[in-house]
């Protein structure tokens, strides 16, 4: 089997490549159009700031590739809120892949009282799981976030985490997943997760 | 509900932990991996590695550890220590760390934390301040929580609260907060000083310096408002493992991951 990781400017992506040694898949970190249509995987990461990644993308022709994809596409973190439809950090048209926007976590919970802080740190617990992505995880299981931004819910949403608000921790739409927090380092459940997505 | 995190922090000299552990399942006490592994294992959040040596030599000894570590744990680890350039930061991240903490490379050179967070993003900028109460004049009349390097010893100008708060201004995406009045006490840690700055950050912070007992955990997530709390020979010798302290404190009503 031949996973492809995306290779653009979106940060650092040796966590995930460490993570699927783990898993012992073999990979290969690329932009070459050819390497990515043909791979039966394709993991598309990100870390780092919206509008630039996608800058980078439309340079290189990738975000008109991605979304014409047919094979298993997973986005994390910052890849996934890139296959969404917008977001609001610096204003960033997206791939639209998932009808839905990206918005940034209110600082406050807008009673004045403090205690939710920005970025979004740490581990929380995913509830309404679906989809085959989630097969072994039980409700309420924790995985690890890091983030300001996040994707609302909406009719693709498989798993739903609470910050501030609801928001959407994975959506699914025919060949293309994604998951909002580091499935690479959220313990045996994250791997679990990456596992579910190596067997699609 | 998002959890509190439980960190233990190990340091590490030429590749090696230093203060010893009382794990007898550890073949070698003095391996960073294996003791990275057991932790993961019995459910630390997170690990943090401190470098106290981090002279020139040792930084290949320390980017081979990191590598070792991100290949073996599926936790998030922070590493700190002799850090104080954008080709170190790099080089830690690109070997695997999450996350580096930057400590007296921040007080030297402030900017330092804005160019980072630029470049790396603010996610897995920490900037890790040492803190200690000291007396402003001779008579001791006054005191004040002052920033404090080279391992709490050498007093700064910094104020330790405008610190916090300059840092998190600067783009830092998480505080580490050692008091070193407590450090090594095992009286607990210090609340209120915890409190007034993560009471008012907008980004999480990690206590450190003090833990003793199960106890003071809960003072620190509750009373202190940390938002983690990081120990080391406490850990390292058993005098409180990670399974029961986290099955402790949610029975006392704070959220962990379990």
């Amino acid at each position: 089997m031949k996973t492809v990781i995306i290779k653009y400017n979106a940060g650092n992506v040796q966590s995930v490549m460490y993570a699927l040694e783990r898993l012992g898949a073999t990979y290969l970190l690329t932009d070459d159009e050819a390497e990515i249509r043909s791979a039966d995987k394709v993991i598309f990461p990100g870390v780092g700031e919206a509008s630039t990644a996608m800058a980078y993308l439309r340079e290189r022709g990738l975000d008109t590739l991605i979304p014409s994809l047919k094979q298993p596409v997973l986005g994390t973190c910052v890849g996934m809120q890139l296959m969404c439809r917008y977001s609001e950090e610096n204003n960033t048209t997206c791939m639209g892949i998932f009808d839905i926007d990206v918005r940034r976590f209110p600082t406050h919970r807008g009673d004045g009282q403090p205690g939710f802080k920005v970025p979004h740190t740490g581990w929380n617990s995913i509830h309404q799981l679906k989809g085959p992505l989630a097969e072994g995880i039980s409700e309420n299981a924790y995985v690890y976030f890091v983030h300001s931004y996040a994707a609302e819910v909406c009719s693709d949403t498989t798993a739903i985490c609470d910050y501030v608000r609801p928001f959407s921790a994975m959506l699914h739409r025919d060949n293309f997943y994604a998951a909002q927090f580091h499935a690479e380092i959220s313990g045996d459940v994250g791997q679990r997760i990456l596992e579910n997505f190596l067997k699609l | 509900m998002l959890t509190k995190r439980i960190i233990p922090c190990l340091d590490i000299k030429d590749g090696r932990t230093v203060k010893g552990t009382n794990f007898v399942n550890l073949r070698d006490a003095g391996d960073p991996v294996a003791l990275a592994a057991i932790y993961a294992e019995q459910g630390a959040d997170e690990l943090v590695f401190l470098d106290i040596t981090a002279t020139v030599d040792e930084r290949k000894t320390l980017i081979e550890l990191v590598r070792n570590v991100a290949h073996t744990i599926n936790i998030p680890f922070t590493v700190g220590g002799g850090i104080s350039s954008v080709a170190d930061v790099s080089a830690l991240l690109n070997a695997g760390a999450d996350k580096i903490s930057i400590n007296s490379s921040a007080v030297r050179n402030p900017d330092l934390v804005n160019q980072l967070a630029l470049e790396f993003g603010s996610q897995c900028i920490v900037v890790a301040i040492d803190t200690r109460w000291i007396a402003m004049d001779e008579n001791a009349s006054r005191f004040e929580h002052i920033v404090h390097t080279h391992g709490g010893r050498k007093p700064t100008a910094l104020r330790t609260i405008a610190w916090a708060r300059e840092v998190e201004d600067r783009g830092a995406g998480e505080i580490l907060l050692t008091s070193m009045d407590t450090d090594g006490t095992k009286a607990g840690f210090a609340l209120d000083l915890t409190a007034q700055i993560s009471g008012t950050a907008n980004i999480p912070v990690i206590a450190s310096g003090g833990a003793g007992s199960m106890d003071h955990f809960v003072d620190v997530f509750t009373t202190g408002k940390a938002d983690a709390g990081l120990a080391a020979s406490i850990f390292h010798f058993k005098e409180i493992e990670i399974p029961a302290l986290k099955n402790y404190l949610q029975e006392k009503g704070i959220e962990m991951r379990l």
